[in-house]
C-alpha cells in the first residue's frame, strides 16, 4: 500500500509508521507517483476550523442586513469552496475532490433528514397538547360537531374497522397466493404471470384503489353512493395483497429445501409438510411482513374518500353507512381550520395526526420485534 | 419393533386416497386465481363506471371541451409535479443511501436506516398537514427570491404565490414522501456492492470516493435506476401531500410552478372531488383514475424491466 | 420387518436429461448395502429413486421397477407419500425441525402424519426411538429443548431417531457423515451396525474407508463417459468388492487412481 516513489531505509520506516493508512475508511494518505501538488496532510480539525469560519460568514451577512436564508445559504457556499480548495492547496487534486463530495454527501444527508425530523417534532409538539382521554373517548356530535371540541373516537373505530375488514380479505389471500407461487406453481407460465400481475397491482395509485371500491360497490348495491365500511376495507385489501404475497414470498423461500425433504422422507404429504413445517418455520417474518402490511394501509386516506364518506358518530356496522377513519377525518376537517372555531379543529386535527402516526409507528416497531426476537435459529 | 403401534404393521398397503394435497393445492391455486379477478375486475369496474365521462360536457369537465383535454391537462401536471420531485430524490437519496453504506460509522448508520424505514411509514396525510402548516410558510420567502432571481426560466416566472401553496411545495413534499422509499432500496444496492471490488479498488490507492465512482455506483447502476422509478411510481399516484398543499382554481395547463395558479394531478384532483354527488362527475373521477392506472402501469412496467435486466446481467 | 429391494432396469431422468441408467440390483434384508463412486455419478439419485424422493424435484421421473415386498414402488396406484412411510431417509447435512424441541421432532414423523397417541404411547415411541439412535443418554434431561442446539453429530443422530420413530422397513443414507467431525462419524458408524439387525440399510458414502468398515455389500458406480449417463459398474460383497473387484474400473476406483 505504500507508494512512495523511494522504498530506502528512512522512508519506508515513516511511511509504516508515520503516515496511518485506514483501508475501510478509504483514507489512503501518501502522495502516488505523478500526482502533482502539496505532499502534506490537512489537519484534522480542518473541517471544523472552515466550519466555524462558514458560520461567521453568514454571521456577519446575516448582520449585515442580508436574509437568514440566503446568509446560510452563502456560508454554506463558503464552506463548500473552501474546504477543497483548502485541501487542492496542502494535499493534491484527488484528495480535494474527495473531499467535496464527502460534504456533498453528508449535506445530501442534512438536506433529508432537517424536514423529515421537522416533521416528527411538528406532529409531536402540535398534536401532544390535544390529547386527553376525552380527545379519544368522545365523538363529534351536538355542540361539538360545531366547535370542534369533542373527540376521535369515531375515526379510530373506524380506522380499526377498516383495517381490520382489509386485512381479514388481504391477509389470506396474500399468504395462500404466496404458498402458491412458491410451493406449487414455481417455474409455471401461470406463476410468471401472478407474479407479474402481483407486481401491477404494487403499483397501483391508492386512490385508484378508492375507485375500484366505488365502482364495485355501485355496481353491486345499485347505489348511486355507496357509504360503506365494507367499501373502505375493499379498497385498501386490494393494496395489501400485493405487500403481504411479496413478504411471505421472500419469508418461504428463506426456508431451507432440507426441512422440506425432510418432511417428506417421513411420509408427510406436501400440504401437511406446507402447513406444520415451513409456514412455522417462517412465521416470523410472515407476522413482520403482515404487520408492515397493515401499518401501511391503516395510514392510507386517498382509498377511502370516496368509499366510506365522512362520519361524526361511531359506526360499528360496516354494511351500512358512512364510518370515519383518523385520515380521513384528518383530511375532511382541513376546511375547518379557519374561522371562529378554526383553532379547536386545529387542535383535532393535529392531535388525530400524532395518535395515527403513534399507532403506525407502533406497528412497525412491533413487527420488526417480532421478527428479531422470534425469527427460528436455523444455521 | 411392533409394540407400540400395531396399526403401522397393519397398514401394509401403498395404495390410497389422500384429498388433503388436492385441497390444500386448489385453495392456494384460488387464492392466486384471485388476483387475477381482482386485477381484471379494477380494469373492467373502472372502465365501465368511468365510460359514461367521453360523453360528458364543459359542465362537467371544468369548462374544457371534453373529457380528454381534462384529462391530458391534468396528466401533464401529474408527470411535471412527478418529476420536479424526482430531480429532488435523485441526490439525495443517492447521498442518504451512501452515508448510510458507507460515509456514517457503523453505530450511527444502523439507527439512521431504521428512521428511514420508519419515515417511509409515515401516512401521506400527515406529510400533508406538514405541507401546509410548516413547508408552506417558510417557502413563501423562496418563491419570492425564485421569481426575482430566476424568474426567465419558465418555471419560475411568477408572480410568486402569496400563500406558497404552490405545484412547487407540492412537488418537495411528494419527494420527501418517497424519499425514505427510494433510500432504502438504494442503500440496498449500495451495500450490495461485492466488498472484494472495493477492497480491490482501495488497494490501488483510490480515495473513498474514487472507489465509489469505480465500484459502487457502476455495480449498482440498473439497482438505482429502479428505485428512482419505483418512487416516480409512488409520486405520479400520490395523492394526499398534493391534494392538500395545491390551492387550485380550474384545471390549467403552466409550467409555473410558483404562482397561485397551478397545474393540478389527477390524483389531487380525485380526491379533491370526492365530495362529487353528480354521476357524470364521479364518471370523469373515474376516467381520470383509469387514465392514471395506465400511466403507473407504463412506469412500474419500465421499471420492473431495468431491475431485471440488472439482475440477468448480475 | 426388514425388506430386501429388487431393482430392474431402472432409469432416472431430470426432465429430458438421462442422469443413470439401467440399474439392476438386488438389496438384501438386514444388511447394510454401501453406493460409492465418483461425484455425479448418480448413487444419490438412485438412492433417492429407492423411496421416491427424487420425483420430489420438478420435472424428475423413474423408469423401471423397484419391488420391495412383492409391491412395485411405481406401480400407478401407489401412493409415493406412502413408500416414504415405509422407507425412511437421513441426509448429508442434518435437518432437525427447528421449531421443534428434540422430543417434537422425534415424533415428527407421527404427530405431522396426525397419528393420534397418548402421552406414554409418545413418550416410549421417543425413548425407544432416541435409545435407538443412541442419543438417549445425551438428551434425555433436555427433551424440551430445540434440536437445533445439538451438535452436528447429536443432530444427525437425532434424524436418524426421527426417522426410526415412524418404523420404517428400509433406512436409507445419503452420505451422512460427510458434514460431521471424526468422532461423530464413529458414533454413527457404530450406530448402522446395530441398526442393521432391525433393518435394510443402504448408505452412500464418498469415504471408502466407511464402505469397507460398515457394509455388507457395496454397489460402485461410474459415469460411461463425460456427459453419459451414470450406471451400476459394480454390485458385489464389500469383501469381495475390496480384495478382488470383478471389474478393472473399481479397482482403479478404490485404489484411488482416479475419482
Amino acid at each position: 500500500m505504500s507508494d512512495h516513489d523511494d522504498l530506502s531505509g528512512p522512508d519506508l520506516a515513516t511511511s509504516s509508521s508515520g503516515v496511518p493508512v485506514d483501508v475501510l475508511d478509504g483514507d489512503i494518505v501518501g502522495p502516488r507517483p505523478g500526482d502533482t501538488g502539496g505532499q502534506g496532510r490537512l489537519p484534522r480539525m480542518a473541517a471544523a476550523l472552515i466550519g466555524v469560519g462558514a458560520v461567521a460568514v453568514a454571521g456577519l451577512l446575516w448582520l449585515l442586513g442580508l436574509g437568514l436564508l440566503p446568509a446560510v445559504l452563502l456560508g454554506y457556499v463558503a464552506f463548500l469552496v473552501a474546504f477543497p480548495v483548502w485541501s487542492l492547496a496542502v494535499e493534491n487534486r484527488r484528495k480535494a475532490t474527495d473531499r467535496l463530495v464527502t460534504v456533498l454527501v453528508w449535506t445530501a444527508f442534512a438536506l433529508a433528514m432537517i424536514p423529515l425530523g421537522s416533521l416528527i417534532w411538528t406532529v409531536v409538539r402540535r398534536g401532544a397538547p390535544a390529547i386527553s382521554v376525552g380527545f379519544l373517548t368522545d365523538d363529534l356530535s351536538g355542540r361539538a360537531l360545531i366547535e370542534g371540541t369533542g373527540g376521535i373516537a369515531m375515526a379510530l373505530a373506524g380506522t380499526v374497522l377498516v383495517t381490520v375488514i382489509a386485512a381479514i380479505i388481504a391477509i389470506p389471500i396474500g399468504v395462500l397466493t404466496a404458498v402458491w407461487l412458491v410451493e406449487y406453481g414455481k417455474g409455471s407460465r401461470l406463476a410468471t404471470v401472478i407474479t407479474f400481475l402481483v407486481d401491477v397491482m404494487t403499483g397501483i395509485p391508492s386512490i385508484v384503489a378508492g375507485l375500484f371500491a366505488f365502482a364495485f360497490f355501485q355496481v353491486v348495491l345499485g347505489a348511486p353512493l355507496p357509504r360503506l365500511a365494507v367499501g373502505g376495507g375493499v379498497a385498501l385489501a386490494l393494496l395489501m395483497i400485493p405487500t403481504v404475497v411479496r413478504a411471505v414470498e421472500e419469508m418461504l423461500k428463506l426456508v431451507p429445501d432440507d426441512l422440506r425433504e425432510a418432511s417428506y422422507a417421513l411420509g408427510v404429504p406436501k400440504w401437511r409438510t406446507i402447513v406444520k413445517v415451513v409456514l412455522p418455520t417462517a412465521v416470523a417474518g410472515i407476522v413482520t411482513g403482515v404487520t408492515l402490511a397493515i401499518a401501511r394501509v391503516a395510514g392510507e386516506t386517498a382509498p377511502l374518500l370516496l368509499i366510506v364518506g365522512t362520519a361524526y358518530t361511531t359506526n360499528w356496522n360496516p354494511f351500512d353507512g358512512a364510518v370515519s377513519t383518523l385520515p380521513t377525518f384528518i383530511y375532511g376537517s382541513l376546511n375547518r381550520t379557519g374561522g371562529q372555531y378554526g383553532a379547536a379543529w386545529t387542535d383535532a386535527v393535529w392531535g388525530a395526526a400524532l395518535v395515527l402516526i403513534v399507532i403506525v409507528m407502533a406497528l412497525n416497531v412491533v413487527a420488526r420485534v417480532i421478527g428479531s426476537v422470534f425469527a427460528p435459529k436455523t444455521k | 419393533m411392533t409394540a407400540t403401534l400395531d396399526e403401522k404393521s397393519t397398514d401394509s398397503s401403498l395404495s390410497g386416497k389422500r384429498p388433503g394435497d388436492a385441497i390444500f393445492r386448489g385453495t392456494t391455486l384460488a387464492a392466486s386465481l384471485l388476483v387475477i379477478v381482482f386485477l381484471a375486475g379494477v380494469a373492467i369496474f373502472l372502465a365501465v363506471k368511468g365510460a359514461p365521462a367521453l360523453d360528458a360536457g364543459p359542465e362537467n369537465l371544468r369548462d374544457k371541451a371534453n373529457v380528454f383535454a381534462l384529462v391530458g391537462a391534468l396528466l401533464f401536471g401529474t408527470v411535471l409535479a412527478a418529476a420536479i420531485a424526482m430531480i429532488i430524490v435523485a441526490p439525495l437519496s443517492i447521498g442518504l443511501g451512501l452515508v448510510i453504506s458507507h460515509y456514517a460509522p457503523r453505530r450511527l448508520a444502523k439507527p439512521v436506516g431504521f428512521l428511514v424505514d420508519l419515515l417511509a411509514a409515515v401516512p401521506s396525510v400527515v406529510f400533508g398537514l406538514w405541507g401546509i402548516f410548516v413547508l408552506a410558510p417558510r417557502m413563501q420567502p423562496v418563491h419570492e427570491f425564485l421569481v426575482d432571481w430566476f424568474g426567465w426560466i419558465p418555471l419560475f416566472a411568477g408572480p410568486a404565490s402569496g400563500t406558497a401553496r404552490t405545484l412547487l411545495t407540492a412537488s418537495i413534499v411528494l419527494a420527501l414522501m418517497a424519499l425514505p422509499i427510494v433510500t432504502a432500496i438504494m442503500r440496498e444496492v449500495f451495500s450490495q456492492t461485492p466488498r472484494a471490488h472495493q477492497e480491490a479498488a482501495l488497494a490501488l490507492g483510490a480515495t473513498r470516493w474514487e472507489m465509489i465512482r469505480m465500484t459502487v455506483l457502476p455495480y449498482g447502476r440498473s439497482g438505482m435506476v429502479a428505485a428512482l422509478l419505483l418512487g416516480l411510481g409512488r409520486a405520479l399516484g400520490e395523492t394526499m401531500a398534493v391534494a392538500m398543499v395545491l390551492s387550485t382554481t380550474g384545471v390549467i395547463t403552466s409550467w409555473n410552478i410558483v404562482s397561485s395558479q397551478n397545474s393540478n394531478t389527477v390524483a389531487a384532483f380525485i380526491a379533491q372531488g370526492y365530495k362529487e354527488a353528480s354521476p357524470i362527475r364521479v364518471a370523469v373521477l373515474i376516467f381520470a383514475g383509469l387514465a392514471l392506472f395506465a400511466l403507473t402501469f407504463l412506469v412500474n412496467f419500465l421499471g420492473r424491466a431495468i431491475a431485471t435486466r440488472g439482475t440477468v446481467k448480475g | 420387518m426388514a425388506k430386501s429391494i429388487d431393482v430392474s432396469d431402472v432409469n432416472i431422468y431430470y426432465g429430458d436429461f438421462l442422469a443413470v441408467e439401467g440399474v439392476n440390483m438386488t438389496i438384501r434384508a438386514k444388511s447394510v448395502t454401501a453406493f460409492i463412486g465418483p461425484s455425479g455419478c448418480g448413487k444419490s439419485t438412485v438412492l433417492r429413486s429407492l423411496n421416491r424422493m427424487h420425483e420430489v424435484i420438478p420435472g424428475a421421473r423413474v423408469e423401471g421397477k423397484i419391488v420391495v415386498d412383492g409391491q412395485d414402488l411405481y406401480a400407478p396406484e401407489v401412493d409415493p407419500v406412502a413408500v416414504r412411510r415405509q422407507v425412511g431417509m437421513v441426509f448429508q447435512r442434518p435437518n432437525p425441525f427447528p421449531t421443534m424441541s428434540i422430543y417434537e421432532n422425534v415424533i415428527s414423523g407421527l404427530r405431522l402424519n396426525s397419528k393420534r397417541m397418548n402421552k406414554s404411547t409418545a413418550d416410549g415411541v421417543v425413548e425407544k426411538s432416541l435409545r435407538g439412535a443412541n442419543l438417549w443418554n445425551e438428551v434425555k434431561d433436555r427433551l424440551n429443548k430445540p434440536g437445533a442446539g445439538l451438535s452436528g453429530g447429536q443432530q444427525q443422530r437425532l434424524c436418524i431417531a426421527r426417522a426410526i420413530a415412524v418404523q420404517p422397513d428400509v433406512l436409507l443414507m445419503d452420505e451422512p457423515c460427510s458434514a460431521l467431525d471424526p468422532i461423530s462419524t464413529s458414533a454413527i458408524e457404530d450406530l448402522i451396525h446395530e441398526l442393521k439387525s432391525d433393518y435394510t440399510i443402504v448408505i452412500v458414502t464418498h469415504n471408502m474407508q466407511q464402505a469397507a468398515r460398515v457394509s455388507d455389500e457395496t454397489g460402485f458406480f461410474n459415469l460411461k463417459a463425460t456427459g453419459e449417463p451414470g450406471r451400476l459398474v459394480e454390485f458385489n460383497p464389500t469383501k469381495k468388492m475390496f480384495s478382488n473387484p470383478d471389474e478393472s474400473a473399481t479397482e482403479a476406483y478404490i485404489s484411488g487412481r482416479f475419482g
